[in-house]
């Protein structure tokens, strides 16, 4: 969403997104990526980050306080988990949407090509169970993955050179469907294990290879045989130290792993949105007429930012569900999943880097998980037996019995509220939370030279 | 690339296309006839009896006409309001939720509990079979049932128009999708905490149901019949409206320049709202019989279907109800009849690659972007 596509963009947009700074307008664009992290440090936008994940660790303390420190710090990694994953699918899906304006709503699908590749080709020919891979090393089945979600970005880009924008949405859509309908599909398994020797294990998915972070707290995974980092790792925080579970603490060690995968992502978009191929992006976005008149090769620059987008859902999908243990397509990679990272992006403003990762954040622990745990928290103060239905709750009359129901139901009416924020968002600040951070198509913002006063007469 | 050689470039890519449609198309018919006389040439043919695919036809065309009803309703947003709306198929699940209850309150009132037949069996423990409701058996409840799907489903689009729609007329297409999400997310979910989210047998089986037309080999079941009826009925009378009425006329404006459609003096917030009423009606009512076709229900099945309604859709040509409905009944024969080529489970995805295949090639769909609704 542009600026210039929303007319009360500019009135509701002053406040509270004004409070933190916006780094555009107020300073020169630095050229190189390290100088925008020194300057999203100084502009604050590192400590926004930071500021917010503070605040959701505090929320999350508030919650499960009473149950010791060992709930506590669970808490604290699955949100810190989410929050990471989500901000880096939100960070490729920017670079598709809020900057170029390519509204492609198949990500679910790109995410599942990704961590499908990954573990057919790291999956042991001979497996103990479910189906049989190619048996190569992790990094080959990661740049495997990578590489075949930018080849089916690819493909997913020849209708985007001709489609307008609410027709490629449809196109994207189908289209991970598609994916999702051949990993669950049985017939396209036997295909792949009879010509290239490994299958996806259709509905019931698959196992995925073991966690190298694993490896580094515990002797070749194994619990109960930690390493030397593993001792000293366990021996302070562990059930002899601290008392918080190994799980939890290898989580945290993950958790770092995928933070220098988010400083990556951030510090590559920042430095592709700076360059002149970016803002030939912005161009496209703001105006394809303009941008082909200009002399920008339009087909191709869509071309690259689909295959680079989808690449890097791919990987995001790797390092997120590559970690979960087992993959199925059916719960996992419906659409539900695209519209979850819509979300994220949507909140943090599309077309703002930040923004994206601060959205991911905040709609992994307010949005998806926070009120499942406050309705878990909830229904366990109340003191009344779960009717079985609805209308057994309605029929009743009693508020505490309804109150009981709907707690003890909260997915459903977790999805409602995702619904009400979406659109109370789209109508009251389509510019997110962040508002008006989007990144200007100008190398000099010229809208904000008349405030400054230069050289006006 | 200059403008003066795309169009060059554009119909070289398309014209290799079209030929490998083309081709693909007639080597799978040849394929079919080798199939049906039972030639086996390599990879070629094989067997293939004349009952199977006159049954796989006529369940393709049921699918088609339920399908290509929802597509009228879809179409007309779309062309109407210029926007893909992505709630379409909680539409036709609210239509089939709220119609089944009110005809299960007619079958089975007095003998099981209210909140039980209300709630479509979410509550309490009767049988599909203790509540009976069946077209030969309990008519009335059903065309009851379908005009209630109709009413509370065209009210309910009204209803999200107002709050969610009319805000934001004047936004662009994606923000107005981006909101119909967030409408679908609300609608689906409020349905699944109100009726429970299992999936649960919905009509009554009823001896002697079946009517077999031997000649042809197909048998038809009477839900299926009722179905084919009500669908026909619903698509002649919104012909009849379009074609014969003030307000038919001034959707058909409407779809077709805005604009021109306002300085001529049309109410356009009445023809609107209009279109959410018979769109939203339509929808329910194709929920309603999708049900009866299928004898389940669950809460987000109309969402399963929307990729389905909109590859009809686009099949047919966004802003013509004709082409949603000759949309429908490809899409139908497509998902049906694919099983006879490829693995059943592959046979979604066939209706959705017809559908990409369709946008990449003739984006204006089959009947050649003609936006008169």
């Amino acid at each position: 969403m542009s600026a210039a596509d929303s007319p009360d963009g500019d009135a509701s947009g002053g406040d509270a997104a004004d409070a933190p700074g916006g780094p555009e307008g107020d300073a020169d664009a630095p050229e190189s990526a390290t100088a925008a992290v020194v300057e999203a440090a100084r502009e604050s936008d590192l400590g926004l980050v930071i500021g917010t994940l503070l605040a959701i660790y505090a929320a999350a303390t508030l919650l499960t306080f009473t149950n010791g420190l060992n709930s506590v710090v669970g808490l604290m990694e699955t949100l810190t988990f989410l929050g990471i994953v989500y901000a880096l699918t939100a960070l490729a899906l920017n670079l598709q949407w809020g900057y170029t304006g390519l509204f492609n709503i198949g990500v679910a699908g790109f995410m599942a090509v990704g961590v499908y590749t990954m573990g057919m080709v790291v999956r042991s020919p001979d497996p103990a169970f479910g189906p049989p891979g190619l048996g190569l090393p992790l990094p080959v089945g990661i740049v495997a993955g990578t590489g075949m979600a930018a080849l089916l970005g690819a493909v997913a880009a020849l209708p985007a050179l001709r489609l307008k924008a609410d027709y490629l949405a449809i196109v994207t859509l189908g289209l991970s469907e598609i994916v999702r309908l051949s990993l669950q599909s049985s017939a396209f398994d036997s295909f792949l294990r009879d010509t290239i020797g490994a299958g996806t294990g259709g509905g019931r998915g698959m196992g995925m290879p073991d966690n190298p972070v694993r490896d580094l707290f515990l002797v070749d995974g194994q619990a109960g045989d930690p390493t030397a980092l593993g001792d000293l790792v366990f021996g302070v925080f562990g059930p002899d130290g601290l008392g918080i579970s190994q799980p939890i603490l290898i989580g945290w060690g993950y958790i770092a792993v995928l933070a220098v995968f988010l400083v990556g992502f951030y510090l590559v978009l920042e430095r592709l949105g700076r360059s002149p191929f970016g803002r030939t992006m912005k161009a496209i976005r703001e105006d394809e007429l303009v941008a082909d008149s200009l002399g920008k090769d339009v087909n191709l620059v869509k071309i690259k930012v689909f295959v680079i987008g989808c690449a890097l859902m791919g990987l995001a999908g790797i390092l997120w569900f590559g970690s979960q243990g087992n993959v199925s397509p059916t719960p996992q990679f419906r659409p539900l999943l695209t519209f979850y990272v819509f979300i994220a992006v949507i909140i943090g403003g599309s077309g703002s880097n930040t923004g994206s990762v601060l959205g991911g954040i905040v709609f992994a622990a307010v949005l998806f998980e926070g009120p499942r745990r406050v309705g878990g928290t909830v229904r366990g103060l109340i003191d009344a037996e779960t009717p079985p239905s609805f209308a057994d709750a309605v029929a009743t009359l009693d508020p505490v019995t309804f109150l009981a129901y709907a707690t003890e139901n909260i997915a459903p009416l977790q999805f409602v509220f995702l619904g009400l924020v979406l659109v109370f968002i789209i109508h009251r600040r389509p510019e997110g939370i962040l508002g008006d951070r989007i990144e200007t198509a100008a190398a000099v913002d010229l809208s904000e030279r008349p405030a400054g006063g230069e050289t006006d007469e | 690339m200059g403008t003066t050689d795309s169009s060059i470039v554009d119909s070289a890519r398309a014209r290799p296309g079209l030929l490998f449609v083309a081709l693909l198309g007639g080597l799978l018919l040849v394929d079919l006839a080798a199939k049906l006389a039972g030639v086996g040439l390599g990879p070629v043919g094989g067997s293939l009896s004349v009952d199977r695919l006159g049954s796989n036809l006529w369940s393709g065309i049921v699918i088609g006409l339920v399908i290509g009803l929802a597509g009228i309703g879809l179409s007309m947003t779309y062309s109407i309001l210029s926007f893909a709306n992505f709630s379409h198929g909680d539409l036709v699940s609210v239509g089939a939720f709220s119609g089944w209850g009110i005809a299960f309150l007619i079958a089975g009132f007095g003998e099981i509990p209210v909140r039980a037949l209300l709630t479509v069996r979410d509550a309490g423990n009767a049988s599909p079979g203790d509540i009976g409701a069946h077209v030969l058996t309990t008519p009335v409840a059903i065309l009851v049932g379908l005009l209630a799907a109709f009413v509370v489903t065209a009210l309910l689009a009204v209803a999200l128009d107002r709050a969610f729609y009319k805000p934001m007329r004047d936004r662009d297409g994606i923000s107005l999708l981006i909101a119909s999400i967030g409408a679908a997310l609300i609608v689906r979910y409020l349905l699944q905490f109100v009726y429970g989210s299992d999936r649960r047998g919905v009509t009554a089986s009823v001896e002697a149901s079946n009517l077999a037309f031997d000649p042809i080999g197909v048998s038809v079941d009477a839900h299926e019949l009722t179905i084919l009826v009500a669908a026909v009925g619903l698509m002649l009378a919104m012909h009849a409206m379009l074609q014969h009425t003030k307000l038919g006329t001034a959707m058909r404006a409407m779809a077709d320049n805005k604009d021109l459609a306002l300085i001529t003096g049309i109410p356009a917030e009445r023809v609107v709202t209009a279109t959410w009423i018979i769109g939203g009606g339509l929808a329910g009512a194709s929920g309603y019989l999708y049900v009866l076709l299928r004898g389940t229900i669950q809460f987000d099945f109309g969402w399963l279907l929307l990729l389905l309604i909109f590859a009809a859709v686009i099949l047919g040509g966004i802003g013509s109800v004709y082409g949603a409905i000759a949309g429908g009944l490809v899409i139908g024969v497509v998902f049906t009849t694919s099983t006879i080529w490829i693995p059943s489970d592959f046979n979604q995805a066939a209706a959705f690659g017809v559908m990409i295949l369709m946008l990449l090639l003739r984006p204006e769909g089959l009947f050649g972007g003609v936006t008169t609704t």
